[in-house]
């Protein structure tokens, strides 16, 4: 037997189940190893002192929510090629937490530049292509739940994120340009000249945390998704294993 | 009067060609915006009216207007294109004849391509036209205006291309003009940026050949892919 | 006979149009399941059933615009992939909705139908079709100005046209076009599928009507599926 029967949402259900311990207890064990090597371990930073200690969770949001956008596309372009149904429900059990992360990382980004920038925002090329990868999220989401049809949902939303990967780089070469152009109203990170050994690892640590919390909480928001939409074949699948009639129907057990 | 026979012949037996399938569409697009010369009229006047608000806003300081005078035509512009972009299809999602284009024996990128290009031509190329016009009210000098206008001619079809896509996929769908929106504008950023930055760029006496440039590739790699996206859209939508 | 222009089909395939295990779900719901049917040359093929029961769904899936969750169409044994090339000149679909525009006239639609259709038809074909479908004198009001009825008697008059070319649109697909349409304009629609049946063509018809028709007839019942069904 291939992996490919877990392409079938009624046979992926279990194994998700099945998963999803693990990966909530990874994302705990490598949270907890993160935020003590950033929080207790790591060196007091001699330019920025304690602030700088909000990249051990804005730098791997900012990662994820990159990461996770390109996910998408991936398995948009399985729906769309493949005809998968899983692949598109796998988009939508993604995209809130792709969207909180961007959140996130624009949240911590602002708090970070206040103390280090003074000020919340600034017009920054990695800023602002951030904030358009949110409005990317946002439509994304938008779209799938203006469809009311599931399928022409999946269908549609798969494409819209493809088209928006591709929109990525051009968007955010274009915000860079745009940057470069209006020099003056921008201010410069002043980046840590050299990154102490044991941050990098606590960082690292942390992106692993926030990797393998999104797997699991998108598993378990796509086996809600797969309960809604496929409760009857489920049941049904259910019933075949325990041998019981479906209800209503006259077929006497063997 | 009878039928003569084979008075009818598919134009396959007559040499088919594939790419009258973008005249056909195209010329019915043309005639169908003559008829409703008004809606035409109204985006102009909108996109007027739009660049009209600012000076109101912001006031006459005419050193100010003229440094906001890019952004602000060209996001007028955005919106402007915006409003007229159920124009492409979804009128035609309302009385079935999409579904028509759908079946026709043409390649449905090509029909769709078709009424892109006319869908610019009634409302791309009026919003450039009139463009010096507005620049003039904000006080940019000839060779700003002549940039203005170049880089509208380049940035208007990316508009309408990429806005066909989100209008193909919000098809029939309830809230749909906001929704629209929502899709089309963040991807229309880098557009907005390359547009604005050319004449940005020209009023500091920067070399604008750049970003002319850079919006003339965006505009052939769209051209060139936008179609084929709108037609996988339009065939997810009627499904 | 009016329509003594039609030409004739190629009817060599056993079986022009089959349906095997056609399945299509709308939410949870699976609107049709396990269908199968098969349509012969000059053979109808009647739908008949509620408001909602699935006619319309299915004519969709023959056109090639939906794409069935399970199962396959084939035509002349050839199997087909939504709108494809082959599908998209065999089939000629005419919806709920008459696909007129409003700001065209009656003439106008005709031609940018047939225009879509990449059909080359002479100006005097299509006033002679007119003529036929008795739009004559109302071939040059703005379609938005035509009555229900007289709007359908411009897709009668596509029909109309498509009879007298030999390849392609042989497979007409109509939901319920006897709508709106007043008795003779159901003789005419009656006639026209007698021709097209009579060289060879299939037809699918949703529609609460009966139709005298004397080509052999399919009958499928969307309220009792699977007696129906052969």
């Amino acid at each position: 037997m291939s992996i490919f029967k877990y392409s079938s949402p009624a046979m992926f259900f279990p194994l998700a189940g099945k998963l999803l311990p693990w990966f909530s207890a990874l994302a705990v064990l490598f949270g907890a190893i993160g935020l003590y090597l950033g929080l207790f371990v790591a060196p007091e930073d001699f330019q920025q002192g304690e602030v700088y200690r909000i990249i051990f969770i804005h730098v791997p949001a900012a990662w994820m929510a990159m990461f996770i956008y390109l996910v998408m596309a991936m398995y948009g372009v399985m729906a769309l090629t493949l005809n998968t149904r899983l692949s598109a429900m796998m988009m939508e059990a993604l995209a809130p937490t792709g969207a909180i992360f961007t959140a996130l990382a624009l949240w911590t980004g602002a708090l970070w530049g206040r103390p280090t920038w003074g000020t919340y925002w600034a017009w920054d090329a990695r800023m602002t292509s951030t904030l358009i990868l949110l409005f990317l999220y946002v439509g994304y989401i938008a779209l799938i739940n203006a469809i009311e049809d599931k399928k022409r949902a999946d269908k549609a939303g798969a494409l819209l994120v493809i088209v928006g990967s591709v929109n990525v780089p051009i968007i955010y070469f274009s915000v860079k340009w745009w940057n470069t152009l209006h020099q003056g109203l921008s201010v410069s990170a002043t980046a840590p000249s050299k990154m102490a050994s044991i941050m990098l690892w606590a960082m690292l640590t942390m992106a692993i945390a926030c990797w393998m919390y999104a797997i699991a909480i998108s598993l378990v928001r796509v086996r809600a998704i797969i309960c809604e939409r496929e409760r009857d074949r489920i049941l049904g699948q259910e019933r075949i294993r325990r041998r019981e009639p479906a209800p209503g129907s006259a077929v006497a057990s063997l | 009067m009878s039928t003569a026979p084979h008075s009818v012949q598919p134009y396959e037996s007559a040499g088919f060609a594939a790419e009258r399938g973008f005249l056909v569409a195209f010329a019915r697009d043309a005639r169908l915006a003559v008829r409703s010369k008004g809606e035409v009229v109204q985006a102009l006047a909108f996109f007027v009216v739009i660049v009209s608000l600012f000076p109101l806003a912001i006031g006459p300081e005419s050193a100010l207007l003229k440094r906001i005078a890019p952004g602000v035509v060209w996001v007028a512009a955005l919106l402007s294109v915006l409003l007229t972009l159920p124009r492409i299809l979804a009128n035609d999602h309302a009385d079935g004849t999409l579904e028509q284009l759908a079946l026709s024996v043409y390649p449905l990128p090509l029909i769709v391509a078709g009424k892109i290009v006319a869908h610019w031509l009634i409302t791309g190329l009026p919003l450039a036209l009139l463009s010096p016009v507005l620049g003039l009210q904000f006080g940019l000098e000839s060779r700003e205006l002549a940039v203005m206008f170049a880089s509208l001619m380049l940035g208007t079809p990316v508009l309408s291309l990429v806005g066909s896509i989100g209008a193909a996929l919000t098809l029939g769908v309830r809230g749909g003009s906001i929704l629209l929106a929502l899709l089309v504008l963040p991807l229309y950023i880098p557009v907005l940026i390359f547009g604005a930055g050319a004449v940005e760029q020209s009023m500091a006496g920067i070399d604008v050949s750049a970003n002319l440039s850079l919006l003339g590739a965006i505009l052939l790699l769209g051209g060139l892919v936008v179609p084929f996206a709108v037609a996988v859209a339009v065939k997810i939508s009627l499904d | 006979m009016i329509w003594e222009g039609a030409t004739a089909l190629d009817r060599s395939a056993a079986s022009m149009l089959l349906a095997c295990d056609l399945r299509l779900e709308r939410g949870s719901r699976a609107i049709i399941s396990d269908l199968s049917f098969s349509v012969e040359a000059g053979q109808a093929l009647v739908l008949r059933g509620s408001n909602g029961s699935g006619k319309t769904s299915l004519l969709r899936i023959l056109a090639g615009l939906t794409l069935p969750d399970a199962g396959y169409v084939a035509w002349r044994g050839e199997t087909l992939t939504a709108l494809s090339a082959t599908w998209r000149s065999a089939a000629l679909y005419l919806g709920h909705t008459n696909a007129l525009k409003e700001d065209f006239s009656a003439t106008e639609n005709l031609r940018d139908a047939l225009l879509i259709d990449g059909l080359n038809v002479t100006q005097m074909a299509q006033l002679s079709a007119l003529e036929k479908v008795g739009l004559l004198d109302r071939r040059n009001v703005m379609a938005r100005r035509l009555s229900q009825g007289q709007k359908r008697r411009v897709g009668l008059a596509r029909l109309a046209l498509s009879l007298t070319h030999q390849s392609c649109k042989s497979l007409w697909l109509l939901d319920e076009p006897t709508n709106a349409l007043d008795e003779q304009g159901v003789s005419l629609f009656t006639g026209l599928i007698s021709a097209h049946l009579d060289r060879g063509g299939v037809a699918c018809i949703a529609t609460h009507l009966s139709l005298n028709l004397a080509s052999p007839v399919k009958e499928l019942n969307f309220d009792a599926m699977g007696e129906a069904t052969q």
